[in-house]
């Protein structure tokens, strides 16, 4: 792979070396791998600041930052700019039918979608496998890591945080532009960004500001969801009604 | 299929009180076609309330309306609550499940107006420890389809649903943290706690 230069795979490696020795393990008995939560949820308190002051916290007058159609199309050039990054991991994993989706949407939106403006895959069946390093490192078999909640992008965990790093460095569009037009596509990535809390708005206000305790609901949600992507299907995480001593 | 063996049963002559305790227990009552049918009817219910082209604020009475009929509210509050529900006393206990009643109604028929606009499509039922799991997909516009598992149960005697997992997320779990955050809140009280509660979601 020509665009990697020699600073980018010796992160990559010593990012690997690093996680596959350093990923904390979880404390037995606990029911989650939080080490660092009164760290994380002083981040997560400043995140909510952020948040309310750019999204309204909730309140039903609040302006939407962006038009949702303007959104909606930074959103579909940024997923359509991701798509490359996409495509390596989906070969990092060995899993060539992904690779193959996410080639076909790529040339499909690139062209007919203008550039990445629209998003006519989707519109004719052809769904995003998205995917990213940090999944990459879950198929090569490093352990998930403690939970963290970092500036700004919010929940994660240390293999997926050492994921985005790669992810940064990987990106076969990152390393064909240089600015202006890295600005711009960093712009527009934020704007997906924007288009995505917009469009779940309701769902995540009601998260972030009508929980008892929203640190514990992201937590939750976040790993859940995780684990769900990844295909982590764990049998002892499935409730069982009628073990359940109090619901009797 | 156990509800063959209930029939077979019944039909060789043995009352129904003996041919239902030889029976593993939850399951009697119950098959992957009811539990299918169970959110059959419930997704067919919920795609009526998202075509009719009513109001945001009479779907959202439509849904809640739905979650009621359809979901064990008793038993979902009472799994939220947890240990707490144990020492409480017996009023306490009944304004509890009462106020959570309309708290989870109102909160998840409130999340089903994420599905206007777009439909839920049943697929397949498997059972799965002492229940049935149930697949459905979300389609919504302009959107890749989502996975939407109903778990499905007749504890209380009827067919109902106790779980919604929603991409992995898992409506149980997400109810105990909120339900043990506000009771930790409120050291405890679970009468605070139920009055609270018929002001939140």
């Amino acid at each position: 792979m020509s665009f990697f230069d020699r600073r980018g795979v010796a992160g990559v490696s010593a990012a690997i070396l690093l996680l596959t020795g350093a990923c904390s393990a979880p404390e037995p008995g606990a029911e989650f791998n939080d080490p660092h939560e009164a760290h994380n949820r002083a981040v997560h308190e400043e995140n909510l600041a952020m948040d309310r002051a750019l999204f309204g916290g909730g309140k039903p007058d609040k302006k939407p930052l962006l038009p949702q159609p303007v959104a909606n199309t930074l959103g579909n050039v940024a997923d359509n700019l991701g798509t490359p990054s996409d495509v390596i991991n989906n070969v990092l994993q060995v899993r060539p039918k992904p690779a193959l989706t996410n080639t076909v949407r790529f040339v499909v939106n690139s062209t007919v979608g203008i550039l990445g403006l629209f998003d006519p895959a989707t519109a004719m069946g052809i769904y995003a496998d998205e995917t990213d390093f940090g999944e990459t490192l879950h198929v090569w078999g490093v352990r998930e890591g403690a939970y963290l909640v970092v500036p700004v992008a919010g929940p994660t965990t240390e293999r997926d945080l050492a994921g985005t790093v790669v992810d940064a460095i990987i990106d076969p569009v990152g390393a064909l532009t240089g600015p202006p037009e890295s600005y711009y596509i960093g712009a527009a990535k934020l704007g997906g960004k924007v288009a995505d809390r917009q469009r779940y708005g309701d769902t995540i206000d009601s998260i972030l500001y009508e929980s008892a305790d929203s640190y514990a609901q992201m937590r939750l949600i976040y790993l859940q969801n995780r684990h769900f992507e990844l295909g982590i299907e764990d049998e002892a995480d499935v409730f069982d009604p009628y073990e359940d001593p109090y619901a009797q | 299929m156990p509800s063959d063996l209930t029939r077979r049963n019944l039909m060789i002559g043995l009352p129904a009180s003996v041919a239902l305790a030889a029976l593993p227990h939850g399951a009697w009552a119950l098959n992957t076609g009811q539990a299918k049918a169970l959110v059959d009817k419930v997704v067919g219910e919920v795609n009526t309330v998202i075509a009719s082209g009513k109001s945001e604020s009479a779907m959202f009475k439509d849904f809640e309306r739905i979650f009621v009929r359809y979901a064990d509210v008793r038993f979902i509050a009472q799994s939220s609550l947890g240990p707490a529900g144990r020492s409480a006393s017996k009023s306490d206990l009944n304004a509890y499940v009462k106020a959570f009643q309309g708290y989870i109604s109102r909160k998840y028929g409130r999340r089903f107006r994420e599905f206007i606009g777009g439909r839920i499509e049943v697929q397949e039922a498997r059972p799965l420890k002492s229940f049935f799991e149930v697949r459905s997909v979300a389609h919504l516009r302009g959107q890749a389809p989502f996975r939407l598992d109903w778990h499905v149960f007749d504890k209380s005697g009827k067919h109902l649903f106790f779980n919604i997992i929603i991409e992995g997320v898992n409506m149980l779990a997400a109810e105990r943290t909120e339900i043990g955050a506000m009771l930790d809140k409120r050291r405890g009280d679970i009468g605070a706690l139920a009055a609270d509660l018929q002001r939140a979601g």
